[in-house]
């Protein structure tokens, strides 16, 4: 499975809602993920791509859509 | 460290459920439900005060005490939603108190004040003497300033807590305390004077659930303690989802985590201590048991208290 194809499962199991073909869009806005589902999807994130999200970090922002999500793990997972 | 002597509380008389809120937002009654865990919460008049509020909950604790209120020797005010930049409620509520002369501090930190001015007060008692720590806030001001903002306004409620701290005897000891702060993210959660609440409620939750499990298990790893060890978590009703992600992750059954949070919303520095109050009524510290407060708020700050039955 590619990096996206991974987030995407990862996202799947934790909202349980369809997720925008565009990776560019908003999980937020499109009503993917809301304040709960977040920490849940970052846990799951951290599990999949055994890394460690340092606090600093924990910026909505950081993991609005697919593509920053994709963006922020080729920078931080090992 | 001091001991927890006796709680007390004060919550105003007027109901305000979710299909009133509902209708004034524009959204669903269950949508508030299903957000926040909240049905109702208690607003105070317009003409009671933080003041009036701190003095009822000090009263219920002093009389629960059995405690003059001149054998005290400190007076703490938490509270975010004074509304005078000074002085702050502390030495007003003090005086109104019958105890004008003795030191009164105000704390005015929101919704973690209640814990830090415990794990304070934990330390000044032994040289002061008894503190009477009063949590009092008045939300329903804060979230009435317009415009209207619904995911602030469904959470919060009025009301007031106080805890009286004995340098010498009480039903649990004061055990230990870890208190961080961190204002990087003081823009996500603030109160401008004259302005309406601002909450960036994704960074604060998002934040929050990973901050309190881990000061919660920084304060018991010392002690050896798991959190499966502790009897009950008292801690500031923020929000009903929260608490049960903060449960899930330090691996405890979410009803170790006492709850009011659905009959008085968010009453932010005072929850915990309204919250400890009505544990307290209902079951109350057993001996050698621990039992664990914690809060967050902005700032952030956040913290956690261990105590045991003594």
């Amino acid at each position: 499975m590619t990096t996206q194809e991974r987030i995407l499962a990862v996202i799947q199991k934790v909202a349980q809602k369809p997720i925008p073909a565009d990776p560019e869009e908003s999980l937020f806005e499109s009503g993917v993920l809301d304040s709960f589902a977040l920490p849940d999807m970052v846990s799951a994130l951290e599990q999949e791509f055994k890394m460690k999200v340092p606090d600093a970090d924990l910026n909505p922002r950081k993991f609005d859509s697919v593509a920053r999500i994709e963006n922020y793990i080729e920078v931080h997972a090992a | 460290m001091a001991f927890l002597q006796a709680f007390g509380c004060y919550v105003p008389s007027r109901v305000v459920g979710n299909a009133e809120l509902a209708t004034r937002l524009g959204c669903e009654a269950d949508w508030i439900l299903t957000m926040s865990g909240i049905v109702e919460r208690r607003y105070a008049e317009p003409s009671e005060s933080v003041i009036d509020l701190a003095e009822r909950a000090a009263h219920d604790c002093l009389n629960r005490a059995n405690v003059e209120a001149s054998k005290l020797g400190m007076v703490i005010v938490s509270s975010g939603s004074s509304p005078r930049r000074f002085p702050g409620p502390a030495a007003e509520t003090a005086a109104r108190l019958g105890v004008p002369g003795i030191p009164a501090i105000d704390v005015p930190m929101a919704s973690a004040g209640s814990l830090f001015g415990l794990a304070m007060a934990a330390h000044l008692a032994g040289v002061y003497g008894p503190i009477l720590l009063i949590a009092a806030e008045k939300m329903s001001a804060v979230v009435e300033h317009p415009p209207l903002d619904r995911n602030t306004a469904i959470l919060f409620g009025d009301g007031a807590g106080a805890c009286l701290i004995d340098p010498n005897e009480g039903p649990a000891k004061i055990v230990d305390s870890r208190l961080h702060s961190d204002g990087s993210f003081a823009e996500n959660l603030k109160l401008e004077f004259d302005q309406p609440i601002h909450m960036d409620g994704r960074t604060v939750i998002l934040q929050a659930s990973r901050k309190v499990p881990a000061v919660i298990r920084e304060l018991l790893d010392p002690h050896a303690l798991p959190a499966s060890a502790i009897d009950t978590f008292l801690m500031h009703q923020a929000n009903q989802n929260l608490i049960v992600r903060i449960a899930q992750a330090l691996e405890v059954a979410p009803e170790k985590f006492f709850s009011n949070i659905a009959r008085y919303g968010n009453t932010s520095s005072a929850s915990m201590l309204i919250a400890a109050t009505e544990w307290s009524a209902q079951s109350g510290f057993k001996r050698d048991t621990p039992v664990v407060f914690a809060g967050f708020g902005a700032g952030f700050h956040w913290g956690a208290l261990l105590v045991v039955g003594s």
